[in-house]
């Protein structure tokens, strides 16, 4: 019942996480097993042609049986060159379906570009990919990706690596409240209360990579993530009370005190 | 003679090759690694028939660390 079900796959895990910036694959595999993440998200990048023929692989260390790998478009400014990435994606992983397609505007922001992003997704679509969309946190494009017929959509919180936190919680909100399919805050988590205020919000999931793989301990802060993503999810689902401002309401009986009266 | 351009690098090969002769002369054999010529993917079950030709691109890619 609380499971995050994506292209009619069920994950018990609603945080998803990505591999890069570690220090180490030793690193990355501790921090991965400490998120409790089930999807975890690579990129695709030319081999080093003749050097370190032994270098381990990623794979080896993250392995497909073991995680449902998410390739992504990761620096990727043109449809062209993010379908020829999945595709390649597609066949490293042996007709893996599910990726993460995003198209990216400008390298200092590394902002989506959205009118390359929607093109790619369509293409994507029509060729049986799953796809999770990363989006700007415009309902509108948000509704159109999940017209088209994207699995998920991933609007960001702030930018890419920023850590920033949600800075527009009022359009993730419409865009939660509009979809019908997954929507995860994707990008600009910074610590764990930003991920619980995404899950609280009734986002379906948050994605995030800097957050923990940037931390003084990462390993420590994935475990902070995992614990702040349920805490969120089940705060939502339980539902907050209303707030009330200058309408104190006191916990304890109000009669019975053996004090004086309050000051009116 | 032939040219192929492999990850953006030129490389020369004495005689014609295909794609798993390619990889093995890369030293890429047994690794998981995907091919894509001129803009097209290969796939794996082909490696051993496509005969490279003089001017091809090639891609070779891996999976790597990203979020």
């Amino acid at each position: 019942m609380n499971n995050l079900i994506i292209a009619g796959k069920s994950y018990s895990s609603r945080l998803l996480v990505g591999t890069g910036k570690y220090k180490d694959f030793t690193e990355t595999r501790l921090a991965i097993e400490s998120s409790g993440a089930q999807i975890i998200t690579v990129a695709i990048r030319r081999t080093n042609i003749g050097q370190n023929p032994d270098e381990p692989n990623l794979l080896d260390v993250l392995p497909p049986s073991k995680y449902t790998l998410l390739p992504n478009t990761a620096g990727c400014y043109t449809l062209d060159d993010a379908v020829r990435t999945l595709r390649l994606a597609r066949e490293l992983l042996d007709g893996h379906r599910l990726v993460k397609l995003e198209v990216l505007g400008d390298p200092k922001t590394l902002y989506p570009n959205m009118i390359e992003t929607l093109k790619a997704a369509e293409i994507l679509v029509k060729e049986n990919f799953d796809v999770m969309v990363y989006t700007s946190d415009d309902p509108i494009i948000a509704r159109q990706l999940e017209e088209i017929g994207c699995v998920a959509i991933m609007p960001l919180a702030s930018l890419i690596g920023s850590g920033m936190g949600i800075l527009n919680p009022w359009n993730l909100q419409i865009i939660i409240d509009n979809a019908k399919i997954p929507v995860l805050v994707d990008a600009g988590v910074g610590t764990a209360s930003d991920a619980a205020i995404a899950m609280e919000l009734g986002c379906d999931g948050v994605l995030m990579n800097t957050a923990i793989a940037a931390a003084q301990n990462p390993v420590l802060m994935a475990s902070a993530m995992r614990k702040a993503v349920e805490a969120g999810r089940e705060a939502f689902l339980a539902g907050r009370m209303a707030r009330k401002l200058y309408s104190a309401s006191p916990s304890s009986p109000t009669s019975g005190i053996i004090a004086s009266k309050p000051p009116k | 003679m032939i040219e192929l351009t492999i990850n953006g690098q030129p490389q020369q090969f004495e005689s014609a090759l295909n794609v798993q002769q390619l990889i093995e002369q890369l030293d890429l054999q047994g690794k998981r690694i995907a091919i894509e010529r001129n803009g097209e993917i290969v796939p794996r079950s082909q490696f051993s028939e496509l005969a490279l030709v003089d001017g091809d691109q090639l891609e070779v890619v891996v999976a790597v660390g990203g979020g």
